[in-house]
């Protein structure tokens, strides 16, 4: 009996797992587009998190309590992507591979002649990790605190001073890069 | 102040603009997730074989007649909603599946 309820929900969580693709694939690339830098990269990360939602979907679901698993899909990606540079840093990587993980040039071809969102995409790539992703949460996803927070594993209140302070310090950056003439 | 907050957070998303995925990362991902679900129901179906000559198992086949008939609509509405074939063909989907297939089996051992 109990065999026969988890295969009724198999259906279900199919059909759950399809609308949530939909629903947020561009999300998702969106943030690994941001977090890695290039588009070969945010193709692999977004691909892997997809496919390893859709092992965890139905405890997911269980455990969300009917809230968005907006948060939780960001959270794997965050993992994943986390995994990518550890390993990345293990072992030697070729110049190319460096330079498309810490360089925002293939981002800046999106503003190519509009050299102050320029700065902003370069300051943002120079943040800590941890308010970089709540930035590109915030902007690129428009994610709202609460969303932010479970996807950080933070409280609400320390997601909003985080934000605040990923603010106050990129506008320091892109003032520095701005005012020296060159951004580096 | 508050305005030239508001100036650089609406410059902060317009630098951030969302990023469309390419269309061939969908078809790839479609079919990967295709594949997961087909591999389910094959293997539903070995159970119900075997499981046919037993009438206190009939409930089951059943149920996993409608669950694999709603997984593979649920799959199928996602393609159907795509106009023409994938870039590279559907052979290059099907590759790409069974790549992102094996990719979970290497996940899978890892985690264990």
């Amino acid at each position: 009996m109990a065999d026969e309820v988890q295969e009724k929900s198999k259906a279900q969580l199919d059909a759950e797992f399809s609308e949530l693709y939909r629903a947020h694939l561009r999300d998702v690339y969106s943030y690994a587009y941001y977090r890695v830098g290039n588009h070969h990269d945010a193709e692999d990360l977004t691909e892997q998190t997809f496919l390893q939602a859709y092992r965890h979907f139905e405890r997911a679901l269980r455990e969300s309590h009917g809230r968005p698993l907006r948060p939780w899909l960001i959270r794997i990606a965050h993992n994943l992507a986390a995994n990518l540079y550890r390993d990345r840093s293990r072992r030697p990587a070729s110049p190319l591979e460096n330079a498309a993980l810490t360089t925002p040039h293939t981002t800046e071809e999106l503003v190519e002649g509009r050299d102050e969102l320029s700065r902003v995409l370069a300051g943002v790539q120079r943040l800590p990790d941890d308010r970089r992703e709540a930035l590109i949460m915030r902007f690129a996803l428009d994610m709202d605190n609460r969303e932010i927070a479970r996807a950080l594993g933070r409280s609400d209140g320390a997601t909003k001073v985080l934000i605040h302070r990923a603010i106050k310090q990129l506008e320091e950056l892109v003032g520095d890069a701005g005012g020296g003439g060159d951004s580096g | 102040m508050s305005d030239a907050l508001s100036n650089f957070e609406g410059l902060l998303r317009e630098a951030l603009a969302p990023v469309d995925p390419p269309e061939d990362l969908a078809w790839r991902l479609e079919g990967a997730l295709t594949s997961l679900t087909e591999m389910a129901a094959d293997e539903l179906e070995a159970w119900e074989l075997s499981a046919m000559r037993d009438p206190r198992n009939w409930v089951r086949p059943a149920a996993a007649l409608v669950v694999g008939t709603t997984a593979g609509v649920a799959l199928v509405v996602l393609r159907s909603r795509r106009r023409g074939p994938p870039p590279g063909g559907l052979r290059g989907a099907r590759d790409a599946a069974a790549r992102a297939l094996r990719g979970i089996g290497g996940e899978a051992q890892n985690e264990r």
